[in-house]
Formats: structure tokens, C-alpha cells, sequence
């Protein structure tokens, strides 16, 4: 979908020790239908296994899915990992209960951007803001 | 019908087998040293002339209506194996390699560097496997890999089992370098699809069109029908025909195969090892049905030392209580006298002790084992590989198990252990041994006659 010649790929999955499976499914299905490449590695994914899978894929963004709370930790140190392994400007998005308790989102937005990661979204963020953003950033029509 | 002559050129000694093919029954083997360096019909007219011998003592006219061979000789078939993940393409390729009977001498991931292309022609392949991308997925580092091969100064053939999207590019690059380069399949087209069968077949093909002819074994071989496949790959297929069965005849059922030899311990298995209890998340690369391993650094002649090393690394002298005098040296002797036959009761205990530790180990690699995460609603089991605690039988074969005094005090090293509860080995197996050498012989039967050779199997393969 890339200037209209190919799909689009993206890693997905939910990182860490979390076994959130419901969220990763209904989005999988979502972006699939939207006409994009989904590759998704399911759950308790470590940071490696996204980024293995999007260099043999040669994927265009990895999706981090996070609903335990502990979010803000499984995904410290991605960038990092991305740059080290030669995928550092990939487009990183992460979303769900990135930290636990009840802080203002603008405050987790500013952590994770901080982090390098491109887009970080609140829990009840509905798919289509997600389809919407992508578009937008990989300049979609 | 009549009588079947089956020989294995192996790397150190040619074995022949005899079977009578109306009365389905094993007549008499026979083996002398691989004269691969002379002319390999040397050792073989030694030990045919042996077989005969045993044969017309049971009053059997000697004609031998089909003969069909596989070899190991001249170091077997091998394959270097180039991906581009470690745990994605280049495993993949690794298991394709073996699976396809396949030595493998050394697997290479990401861009290939001016150092590893040197690596290569020394390491001098018998074929170069490469991989790398899933089919729309990375071309990048496929086609520079491809670039690289072509200025190899060895001539080997290239499988290209990468992805599907630049195989045009790359076998152009290769072509223009005069490389041999035969397209396949992609061995991981999607990242949970695992799709090894087209390359391994292709192997074969090239083993036979080529690679025999190229290691000078087949001048003078005319009168052998032909060699149909690698050695491994032939007792692979006796595996594959006792778990899965034929059309007519049925099979036993999932299986694990250990095959201790002087160079190398191989495990197969023959179970799709899906986890047989709940609470597990699979990951890691999907596993075949058929998957096999062999560890180089495992046997009880030429890799006698290493053998020693990785048992003493990994402690296993001091969790098995074992005291053998002398045994560095007793080993150091039989590492350097590959051909070295076991008669007295130290040397046989020694033999048995290095099978022992052999099969523990190479078990221990092979088969899957589950990592415990603590998630905030309950522990999570976490497997990587094969969960084969359920399977009922494993099959011991190779000269450390069979000419063992007590190989079934061997096989119970493939057995789960308590204290360690995440390495998924069977729990309750019944052991079978291939007493009379013949899997190499079932499994080239096999090609043009699977049920005879799975009666044939059941009939002498003997439980323990």
C-alpha cells in the first residue's frame, strides 16, 4: 500500500508476561481487513521476538500491545534494541494499560515517547484511530 | 523376487546387508573399513565376500536380485547453511539440512562478510543451503549473501531457499558468477509457517546428480542398481515408515530415534510434540514432524574427547557418581583409533559409559523444554521445541547402542527425569533395538518397497 505498490507489514503482539490474547486478536483481524500485512507473534512476546520477526519479515511497524500494567517496563530499552540490530528507524506504536494506577495519560504519552516510541495510545482507543495514524504516518490514501 | 543386497558406504566402515525378499527375512550382514581413499569397491568385495560366506552355510543360492546402496563416505553430504535471523531462517535452514541427511558444518546468519566467504571455501561444502526473508519479507541481505556466494572460488551448488521475492535477482547474480543455483521453495515463506519437504528433496536430488559423482565413489558402482540417498536420510525413512506406516500396513505411533556413533549422536524424532497437558504458550519456530539433530561433539571413537569435555562442563561426572580409572586416557586411545573394536570388560565399560553419556546429552539438546513466567494471574508454562513426553517408544540403533552389552541400561538415559522437569523427555517409553543393523537397509527398501520393509522392520527390530 506503500505509494499504492505493496502491503504494508506489521509486527504485532503483547509484550511481556502478559497473556492478553482477546485485544491482539480483535486488532489482528482489524488491520487485516484494513488491507495491511499482519504478522503477529501473539502473546507473551519478548522485545527479541518482535524484533526478529520484523527484520526476516522486513516489516514496516511493530505494534506493541501491553493491558497488565507493566508496560513501562517489558518495553524499556526497544529503540535501543531496534538500533543495535539495524532496524533503528522503525516506526514503533505501543497501546492498552501501559502503567498501572490511575495517572494522566499526557504524563504516560510523554514516557513512552521518551522511550522512542513513535505513538502510545490509552486504553479504549478504538482501532480506527489506530488505522487512521497509520495511514497518516506512512502516508496512506 | 530373491535376495537383497543393501550396503552403506559409511564414513568408516561399509556395511552390507542381506534380506531374503520372499520369506521377509534378514539373512546375514557383514562390514569391513570404508577404502574410500583407494577405491571404496575394495572394502566392499571384502565384505561381500564375507556375506557370501555366512549366506551358503544356510544352503541360499546367492543372487542377488536388487541392490541398492546409500552413502556417508568422504565426510557424507556437506551443507553449509546461510539464513538470516539465528532463530528464524538460519535454524530453519539448519533442520532442513539435517532433515535432508545433511552434515552440517557451519550455519551463517545475517550479511555474509569477505571473512565467512573464506571460511566457506575452506570448510569446502558439499552444497550451500541459502536462506534468508520470509516470502515479501526481507531481500536486502538474500541478495547481498547471493553476491558474496557468487565469488566463491569452489564450485558448489547453491540451493536458494529464500525469500520467493528476490530469487530472480539472485539467481541471476549467481548465474553470471557461473554458480550452479537451483530455486526452491521458500523454507519459511510465512514467520509460523515452517515449509522444509521442497528443499530436502531437492538435496537429494543434487546429492545423487552431483554430489556422489563429484566424491569419486560411483566410477566403478555400475553394477549396483544405483546409490539412492545419504546414509542418515536412509535411516530417517526406516524411521518415518515405522511411526507413520503405509497404506496397507499400520505404524507404531510417534517414535524417537537415537543413533549413537563415533563421530556423532543423532535424535530424530517423529512426533508433531504438541504439549501434551494444558498451561503451555508455544514459541520459537515451528517444529516438523520429522525432526532431527546430531551433535557433532557427541560420539564414542573420533569425538571421544569432546565427548568427555562437555560432560565434564556440564557436571555430569559428579551427578552420576562416576569414577573410572584412567579414563582421560582410555578415551584419548580411542579417539585416535576410530576402528577400535571393544573385547575386554574395561574397554566395554568404557563404551558403554560414553553411549551413556552420549544419548543423555544429545536427548537433553533435542527435545523441548518450557521456561515458568510468573504473569499477575498465574504462572505461565513457556515451550520452546517439542513437548515428547508422551511418546511411547524410542528406538536405539548405531554401534554405541547396539553392540552394547546392556543397551536398554543406555536407552533409560532418553528417559524423564524428575529432577528435571522441564526438559520434555518421554515418560514411560517401551525401548526398541535395532539388533541386526538393518535400518539403513529398511529405509532404502523402503523406496521401492515400503511394505515389505515395515513387516520386515517390525519383524527385527526386538523390544527390550
Amino acid at each position: 500500500m506503500i505509494a499504492g505498490k505493496r502491503k504494508l507489514k506489521i509486527v504485532l503482539g503483547v509484550i511481556g508476561s502478559d497473556v492478553h490474547a482477546v485485544g491482539n486478536k480483535i486488532l489482528e483481524n482489524v488491520l487485516t481487513e484494513e488491507g495491511f500485512k499482519v504478522i503477529n507473534i501473539g502473546v507473551l512476546s519478548p522485545q527479541e521476538d518482535f524484533i526478529n520477526a520484523a527484520i526476516e519479515t522486513a516489516a514496516d511497524l511493530i505494534v506493541v500491545s501491553s493491558l497488565y500494567g507493566h508496560g513501562e517496563i517489558d518495553c524499556r530499552g526497544m529503540r535501543e534494541k531496534c538500533i543495535e540490530a539495524g532496524i533503528g528507524d522503525m516506526q514503533l506504536y505501543v497501546g492498552g494499560n501501559l502503567v498501572v494506577g490511575k495517572k494522566d495519560f499526557t504524563e504516560v504519552k510523554k514516557i513512552f515517547e521518551e522511550m522512542g516510541f513513535n505513538r502510545a495510545y490509552p486504553p479504549g482507543t478504538s482501532p480506527q484511530q489506530l488505522i487512521d495514524d497509520i495511514k497518516k504516518d506512512f502516508n496512506i490514501k | 523376487m530373491g535376495i537383497a543386497l543393501l550396503v552403506d558406504f559409511g564414513s568408516t566402515f561399509t556395511k552390507l546387508v542381506a534380506i531374503d525378499l520372499e520369506k521377509e527375512i534378514f539373512l546375514g550382514s557383514s562390514y569391513y573399513p570404508t577404502t574410500v581413499e583407494t577405491d571404496v569397491m575394495i572394502g566392499f568385495k571384502k565384505a561381500l565376500n564375507e556375506l557370501n560366506k555366512k549366506i551358503s552355510k544356510k544352503n541360499i543360492d546367492i543372487d542377488y536380485d536388487l541392490k541398492l546402496a546409500c552413502s556417508s563416505a568422504a565426510g557424507g553430504l556437506k551443507i553449509v547453511a546461510v539464513g538470516l535471523v539465528p532463530l528464524l531462517t538460519s535454524q530453519a535452514a539448519k533442520i532442513a539440512a539435517l532433515g535432508a541427511g545433511g552434515k552440517v558444518l557451519k550455519v551463517y546468519s545475517y550479511k555474509l562478510t569477505a571473512d565467512e566467504r573464506d571460511e566457506i571455501e575452506i570448510l569446502k561444502p558439499d552444497l550451500i543451503l541459502l536462506s534468508g526473508g520470509t516470502d515479501g519479507g526481507n531481500e536486502k541481505v538474500i541478495i547481498h549473501n547471493a553476491k558474496v556466494l557468487s565469488q566463491l572460488k569452489i564450485d558448489v551448488p547453491i540451493v536458494y531457499a529464500g525469500n520467493k521475492c528476490s530469487a530472480t535477482i539472485a539467481k541471476r547474480i549467481l548465474k553470471e558468477n557461473k554458480k550452479s543455483v537451483s530455486i526452491i521453495e521458500n523454507i519459511l515463506p510465512e514467520l509460523n509457517y515452517l515449509n522444509i519437504e521442497p528443499a530436502k528433496e531437492l538435496i537429494r536430488k543434487l546429492f545423487l546428480s552431483n554430489i556422489i559423482k563429484a566424491k569419486g565413489l560411483s566410477k566403478r558402482m555400475d553394477f549396483l542398481s544405483s546409490v539412492l540417498m545419504p546414509t542418515p536420510s536412509a535411516v530417517l525413512k526406516a524411521g518415518q515408515l515405522l511411526a507413520k506406516g503405509t497404506d496397507n500396513e499400520e505404524g507404531i505411533g510417534d517414535l524417537m530415534l537415537i543413533d549413537v556413533g563415533g563421530a556423532t549422536t543423532d535424535v530424530c524424532s517423529y512426533s508433531l510434540g504438541l504439549p501434551g497437558t494444558g498451561g503451555f504458550v508455544v514459541k520459537g519456530l515451528p517444529q516438523p514432524y520429522m525432526k532431527r539433530t546430531v551433535e557433532g561433539d557427541l560420539g564414542i571413537r573420533f569425538s571421544a574427547m569432546n565427548l568427555l569435555n562437555t560432560a565434564k562442563k556440564e557436571n555430569f561426572m559428579k551427578k552420576c557418581k562416576i569414577k573410572l580409572k584412567d579414563l582421560d586416557k582410555k578415551v584419548e586411545k580411542l579417539s585416535r583409533n576410530i576402528n577400535f573394536i571393544a573385547k575386554d570388560e574395561k574397554d566395554i565399560e568404557v563404551d558403554k559409559l560414553l553411549s551413556a553419556i552420549s544419548t543423555k546429552i544429545a536427548i537433553n539438546r533435542h527435545v523441548g523444554k518450557f521456561q515458568t513466567k510468573y504473569t499477575p494471574i498465574s504462572p505461565v508454562n513457556i515451550l520452546y521445541g517439542k513437548d515428547l513426553r508422551d511418546v511411547p517408544t524410542v528406538l536405539g540403533t548405531g554401534g554405541g547402542v547396539i553392540k552394547a552389552k546392556n543397551p536398554k541400561s543406555i536407552l533409560e538415559k532418553s528417559i524423564f527425569d524428575e529432577d528435571e522437569p522441564y526438559i520434555l523427555k518421554p515418560k514411560s517409553p517401551k525401548f526398541l533395538l535395532d539388533k541386526y543393523y538393518i535400518m539403513f537397509a529398511v529405509g532404502l527398501l523402503a523406496q521401492k518397497m515400503p511394505d515389505l520393509a515395515l513387516r520386515l522392520l517390525k519383524k527385527h527390530l526386538i523390544y527390550i
